[in-house]
Order: structure tokens, then sequence, then C-alpha cells
């Protein structure tokens, strides 16, 4: 029992490009990002539409090899390879495009991408606490927002800006509540299906429609929750999956906890719910709502990144998730570190099973895998039977 | 399958990258425990094994399990990973223990249990065989010395030398340069089983590895591997009889058992 709409969820990248192909006439210009710090509000505020670059699949990897090193993470390898081969629509269909420095992997990839096409780079402060950070971040998104002016030709109208914000925190507001369905006891939809929901929100040209769409989903889960329709056996482990996106091309993780009889209750990554905050909207300055938002991202490219410790205290308890997967894509050096003080606090805050994996987008590894992710849901299902709420008798 | 035999035995199977091993338990009488190399035709060897049970319900666990329950329909099979497989087979012949580790052909397992025997973390190496069985049978092909004699080769080494890689690639190149700096064989074995339990040593600590420590799998027929993790860790790890059956002996018993109940 899937819901009727999730097809139209599925062809949001087909739809994006046939939208845009009427939009052509119209000279209006397309921004290709890649990361969650990017603040669409300015982007669109600018009269550019914003959108998602290929990045999540192994294809072009092996072309990218030839300019990059081969120990790089496989998004960044997979990012540059579809753009260097030019198989990816969303760059082509872009304008111009928005990195920024949450890497040094990616920060110096950008140095080829913006031999491609024009190219911002944003440049991230590495603390999300001190004065100067926001101050330096503030400016970041102003110099961003010439950047786009300069390419469109359209002033950013603090109004404008204004509404693009209440817009967009409707939208986010939407997925955030499409993706809290899932902290029924009975799940209504699974993990894979729900990535590709959430994954959605960054390939859309018309807000207006795609709230309604957001809208129609809401009212449709409703029915399913209300009928206690679940696509998961009961008892089925609840799993938070946190760490390095996922989307598809690079679900192998997620799709293997599912198989293995574990239901994927919320991701607490860039596709999933880590970027649904609402800006403040009654900031006099936008840009600085703006600025500290975005600044208050959960990226383990913070030092230190307590917020995503926080976050996730916060969601185990509100999707009552029994095990937390970690995924590192390998090479991505402040994930994997940072999985170390995610699985302690799991461990002995929560006395919660915790499975770190690393991994790239190939499938050589996937047989053991599988054993680590069965064995750990055994673990998780014992837990699940004797733990305090089994004890009490409430989930 | 013999139709006159009584057929409530426990069958655990388990198929591993280097060697398959079956366990046939009766509730009365003595246990049956086959081994057989797993070859380029798992299936087939599977089928050997299979042909001379009289159980008709079986655990399959091992990297081949799931190739198993697909084409062993005439049986009821179920699956388990290793992990609960060596977690139950080592409890059973030691209940006392409370670490598990398993070398095998192409994974290294280190299971810490809880005092009641319940898996409570465990961990795993990842894609590469670094430190596994076949790290040290590539090297012992490399070095000319037969699989089974390499532990004791290794031991009669006059000096210990460090070899620091880990990636089977890089080691030989590393032991082909000591070799022509004119270094005794014996002595590079002995760094090759240095490094094997130096990082097993870090996988360990990394679960807590709280003793006693049961030693299963292939890997744990080399002494040289033996009495290197007595120096390390400063106690002298479990070794069982046939230490690479303990996965097919918890699988046996799971047979029998239900999910989480102690042997």
């Amino acid at each position: 029992m899937k819901p009727e709409s999730l097809e139209q969820f599925e062809k949001t990248g087909d739809r994006f490009l046939l939208d845009m192909a009427e939009l052509e006439e119209s000279g209006t210009k397309v921004a290709g990002l890649y990361c969650l710090f990017a603040p669409v509000e300015i982007v669109r505020a600018a009269g550019a539409i914003p959108v998602s670059l290929c990045g999540k699949k192994e294809k072009p990897i092996a072309e990218a090899e030839r300019i990059l090193p081969p120990n790089l993470c496989p998004l960044i390898k997979s990012s540059y390879g579809y753009a260097a081969t030019d198989t990816c629509p969303y760059f082509s269909a872009s304008d111009f495009l928005v990195g920024e420095t949450t890497c040094d992997g990616k920060k110096k990839m950008y140095e080829f991408l913006g031999q491609i096409k024009p190219l911002h780079l944003m440049h991230l402060p590495y603390t999300t606490s001190e004065p100067h950070a926001l101050h330096f971040w503030y400016e970041e998104l102003l110099r961003l927002g010439r950047f786009v002016e300069e390419h469109t030709g359209i002033k950013i109208d603090r109004e404008q800006l204004r509404s693009q914000i209440r817009v967009h925190n409707r939208m986010r507001s939407l997925v955030r509540k499409i993706s809290s369905f899932q902290a029924a006891e009975r799940i209504p939809l699974s993990g894979l299906d729900m990535m590709t929901v959430m994954e959605s929100k960054s390939f859309f040209v018309h807000p207006d429609r795609y709230i309604d769409l957001l809208e129609k989903f809401v009212s449709e889960l409703e029915t399913i929750a209300a009928s206690g329709y679940s696509p998961f056996e009961p008892g089925a482990p609840r799993i938070l999956l946190t760490g390095c996106p996922v989307g598809r091309g690079s679900e192998k993780v997620l799709r293997l906890i599912e198989e293995c009889g574990g239901a994927v209750v919320c991701m607490e990554n860039c596709t999933g719910v880590k970027g649904l905050d609402p800006v403040d909207e009654e900031e006099e300055d936008p840009f600085l709502a703006l600025a500290r938002r975005y600044l208050q991202l959960p990226c383990s490219c913070m030092a230190s990144n307590t917020g995503r410790l926080a976050l996730l205290d916060r969601l185990i308890g509100e999707y009552s998730a029994d095990g937390v997967v970690d995924l590192t894509w390998q090479c991505c050096h402040t994930y994997n570190i940072e999985s170390r003080i995610v699985g302690d606090r799991i461990e002995t805050k929560h006395s919660m099973p915790f499975l770190h994996i690393e991994t790239d987008y190939s499938n050589s590894d996937t047989e053991q895998l599988r054993t680590r992710i069965e064995a750990f849901l055994e673990v998780a299902r014992w837990k699940q039977s004797t733990g305090p709420a089994a004890q009490s008798g409430v989930r | 399958m013999n139709p006159d035999a009584p057929s409530d035995s426990l069958i655990g199977i388990d198929i591993g990258s280097r060697s398959i091993e079956l366990v046939e338990l009766y509730p009365d009488g003595p246990s049956r425990r086959l081994k057989v190399p797993t070859t380029f035709d798992p299936l087939g060897q599977c089928r050997k094994l299979m042909d001379g049970v009289n159980g008709s319900r079986v655990i399959a666990t091992g990297y081949g399990r799931k190739l198993f329950a697909e084409n062993f329909r005439q049986v009821e099979v179920s699956t388990i990973t290793e992990i609960q497989a060596y977690a139950l087979g080592a409890r059973f012949l030691h209940p006392e223990a409370r670490t598990v580790l398993d070398i095998g052909g192409q994974d290294t397992k280190v299971i810490s249990l809880s005092e009641s025997g319940k898996v409570l973390k465990f961990e795993m190496n990842d894609r590469c065989a670094a430190g596994t069985g076949k790290f040290l049978e590539f090297m012992a092909t490399a070095l000319q010395v037969l699989l089974e004699s390499f532990g004791d080769f290794a031991l009669r080494s006059d000096r210990r030398i460090q070899i620091s890689s880990m990636c089977t690639v890089f080691a030989e190149s590393e032991a082909t340069s000591l070799m022509a700096r004119g270094e005794r064989a014996e002595n590079i074995a002995m760094g090759l089983h240095m490094a094997i339990v130096e990082r097993t040593t870090a996988m360990l600590r990394r679960v807590g590895m709280t003793p006693p420590l049961v030693f299963a799998g292939g890997v744990a027929h080399n002494p040289c591997v033996v009495r290197l993790f007595e120096e390390k860790l400063g106690q002298f790890p479990i070794v069982p009889h046939d230490p690479d059956m303990v996965g097919a002996l918890g699988a046996a018993l799971y047979a029998g058992n239900g999910v989480f109940h102690r042997v």
C-alpha cells in the first residue's frame, strides 16, 4: 500500500527538467548546488532556480580518477566525474555553481570544477559558536548574493528574500511532518521510499506546486497511518541512519538494513532531517536570519559538532530508535573521526547498539556488509526484547 | 539422506571462503563433524556434506549462507550470521568466555559477550582481507612454506623484525626487500605473524577485550599466532579443540534452541 503520489516524487528530477525547459525562453538561470550550506533562499530571491547536482553514483568515478587521486571520498569523485563527463542533466542545465569549503577534498576539487562552469566558493568558518564566525558567514552570504545578482541581473529585494524564507520554511515544515510519520509504532513507509521523498526537496522549479504535492502526500500518509498498514514486520528493529549523505545511487547501506529486516525510521544526514529547522521569519535582516540558521547545520566539518549529538539525542527519542547506524564514505575524515564520538554517545547515554560502516559506492563489499548489518540487527532485536521499553511493556 | 536413520538431529553448516564445516548433533549420541575445502563449487561441496546427514532442519552460517538457503529447499533452512554462530559455539564449549575472536579465511571478527553470553558488540574487518587467514596463506606461499607449518616456521625465528604493511600486496614487497637484504625467511615469517596480531589486538581493544578470550577459526591452529596473542595480551587465549568447527557448532546449537536461549 504505497501512497499514490510517491511516483511523482520518484520523478521529481524529470519534472524539474521539463519545468525548466518551459522556462527556457524567459532566460531563467539555474544554480547548481552540492551542499546544504548553500542558502537556496538567496538564490531564489535573485531570480535563479537552485538544483542539487549529481554525485551519488559510482559510474563516473573512473573518469574522475584521471584527474583526482583515487583515495578521495566517492562523493567528491562522483560529483567531479559527472561534471567532467557531462552526464548529469542538472549540471548541464546549470548556468553557474555554488560550492562550500566543507572539507579539504571538496575545496580543492572545486578548483577543477571552476574550469568547467562559473563557480562561486562559499568559505565556511569551522566553528558555530564564536560570534565572529557568524559575522564571517554573514559576509559570505552577502557575497553569494552579489554573485547570483551578477549572473541573473536581478537585485535581491529584502522583501522578496523574506518571502522566500517563508516559502522554504513552509516546505521544510511539511518535509519534517512527512518524516515524523515514521515515528509511529506502525511505520507507514519504507525507509527507501522515504529517502526518495526527502531527496525530492532539492529538485523543484515551482515552490507552490511542490508544496501542493507535499500536502497531498501528507494526507495520503494520514490515510495509510490510520489503516495501520506498514511495509515492515511487527517488531522490526527501528534504525536511525546517520553520517554522510545518501540518495538514489548511494543507498546500498539503507537498502541492506531493510533487506535484512530492519526499518530505517529516520535519516540524520543531509538528505534526511538535518537541514529542516526553520529560519527566523521575524528577524529584521533576512541575511542575518539565514546566516544564523545555516551556520547551525550540525555538519562534521565543524569543530566541535555538538549540535549533531543533540540532534541525535532528540531523534532517538522521537523515533523510538532501537539502534544507530553511522555511515562514513571512505576517506571522509571528519565523519570518520566523529564516528567514535557519536558511538560513545549512543552506547553510553542511550545504551543502544551502534554500528559504524565505512564504505564507498561500489558493491564489492555487499556481502561483508550484509553480515555486519544482520549481526547488528540480531543485537538490536535482543536489546529490544530486554530493554527498558520491553520490560515496562511500552514502546 | 538416509531415510532409516533418526531425523531429530540438529545440523549446522558454516560455509566459509576457504572451508565448509558441518556439525550434526544428536540428542543422545555422539556428534558428527565434517570439513571440506570450499573450492570454486561451494554448492557441490555442500551437497557432498549433506548427503550423509539425517536431520531435516539446517542452520546455515558463513558467507555462503544465503546461497545454501536458496539451493537446499528439500530441508528446512534458516540462516544466522557468523557473529551469532561463533558466539553460541564458543560459549557452549567455554561457558566462561567473554570475548570471542575468530580469524577465518577472509575475515576477522571480534565479539564481546555479556555475562549471560549475549552478543554485546562486535567488530569485523571490512572488505580487505588484510590480517586474515588469506594473508597468511599468501605469505606462506611467497616464502615457499606449507601453510600448515607456517606458524612453526615463524617460531624458529631468531630476531623480531617489524613489518608495517598490512596490505597483502605491500607486505609482500616489504618481505621481498627484506629477503634482498639477506634477512632469514623465519624472521620475515615472524614479522608477518606479528603484523596480524598487532592489527587484531587493536580490534580486540575496540570492543573492550574482557577476559577470558576464546580464539576460534582456522587461524587458531597456528601456534605462532596463539603465542603472540599470549605475549601481547598477557593472557593465554583459549583455543577450542576444533577451532574451525565453532561456527558450524554454534549454528547447530541455534537449531535446537531458538533465538536467544543459552544452550
